[in-house]
């Protein structure tokens, strides 16, 4: 049986598909067989960050509908041989997405995966409530930000009423903070929530914190998740984040601004 | 921040506390709204219909409070009745 884990957070352009597919990605390398599904109906972003829009034929909504079964849809990545993409349609609307379509879909992917990552749209409609409902787990993707933060605990609220955990009083989907763009140089300044305000807020387990980095549009820009450019930090911290996820103890790194020099201590700047 | 700054003691103050407070704030808003049942409204609209079956008050009269605490909630109603109903009686 694969474990769900959807990748949410309320708001949108925090950087959920961009985690959806370093996670994805990390699990997959360390081993696992993993599926990432792009949720996000009408608006596919999934493939373009994993790199394989174009070999994209058939979609989850064929799948749903029957049209096409799992394997001829699946995109198996040409990076490592374990991650699979499902992709969104481009063309149906977000109602295509039935709770028993979807159940049975993730049903049929658990027989063959250790990890199935779902990539919810924003918002707290109809795609991103199909994301959510089957999840075993939740990566809650938060700016040190007010609307992002806020939009985070209202996604929490969602979490622990309308999932199928809640619904059948299972035990409940284990939530985790994710906190990304953050820059520890403005959280000095006191001009940027830090890890310890957001956490004082929402009180989650804190799966990672990803620095503001060029990394990330770099790596969109060609179509290769982050967590595979290990020079850089984001791409790190996202390596970080997953041995957290499977249970290593790893200590945050990029949470402290760099130390600055003494000239520059002195003049400012 | 300059040495300058430094003697002078007046690190600038950022606007992330400002944030921090709002959000506490807000998000104990939202959090009470969140776990408050569905039928209150309800429940407060026919508590007023019965009430107003012996006493004539005023919509606003019947307050409907609901609080959750660790083990136990709490539904607190607070009727006011007016001066003249308790003559009248």
């Amino acid at each position: 049986m694969a474990r769900i884990i959807v990748i949410t957070s309320g708001k949108g352009g925090v950087g959920k598909t961009t985690t959806a597919a370093a996670l994805a990605m990390g699990l997959a390398q360390r081993g696992n067989r993993t599926a990432v599904i792009d949720f996000d109906v009408g608006l596919r972003n999934l493939d373009l960050i994993m790199g394989c829009e174009r070999r994209v034929v058939y979609d989850f909504v064929n799948v749903i509908n029957q049209e096409a079964n799992l394997n001829q849809a699946l995109i198996r990545d040409k990076r490592c041989d374990n991650l699979y993409v499902l992709p969104a349609s481009q063309t149906r609307d977000k109602e295509a997405l039935t709770k028993e379509g979807v159940g049975r879909v993730l049903e049929e992917l658990s027989q063959g995966f250790d990890f199935i990552v779902c990539d919810s749209p924003a918002g707290i409609e109809h795609g991103a409530t199909m994301a959510m409902y089957y999840a075993d787990d939740a990566v809650v993707v938060t700016n040190p930000e007010v609307s992002s933060v806020r939009d985070s605990d209202r996604m929490l609220g969602i979490l622990s009423s309308k999932s199928r955990r809640a619904e059948t009083n299972a035990e409940p989907i284990r939530e985790y903070l994710l906190l990304t763009r953050y820059d520890p140089v403005r959280v000095d300044n006191g001009e940027m929530l830090s890890v310890k305000d957001v956490q004082e807020i929402l009180s989650l387990n804190l799966l990672g914190v990803i620095p503001e980095s060029k990394a990330v549009l770099n790596a969109s820009n060609s179509g290769v998740p982050v967590i595979l450019d290990r020079e850089t930090d984001a791409g790190q911290a996202y390596g970080d984040a997953v041995g957290r996820y499977l249970g290593e103890d790893v200590p945050h790194r990029f949470i402290e601004a760099r130390k600055k020099g003494f000239f520059s201590r002195l003049f400012g700047g | 921040m300059g040495l300058l700054d430094y003697f002078r003691g007046t690190r600038a103050k950022g606007s992330a506390n400002i944030a921090k407070e709002r959000l506490q704030i807000l998000v104990a808003h939202d959090r009470t709204a969140r776990h408050r049942p569905s039928y209150l409204p309800n429940l407060q609209r026919e508590i007023l219909d019965v009430i107003r079956k012996y006493v004539d008050i005023d919509m606003n009269a019947v307050s409907v409070n609901y609080e959750q605490e660790d083990a136990h909630e709490v539904l607190e109603l607070n009727i006011v009745l007016p001066e003249t109903a308790r003559n009248r009686a």
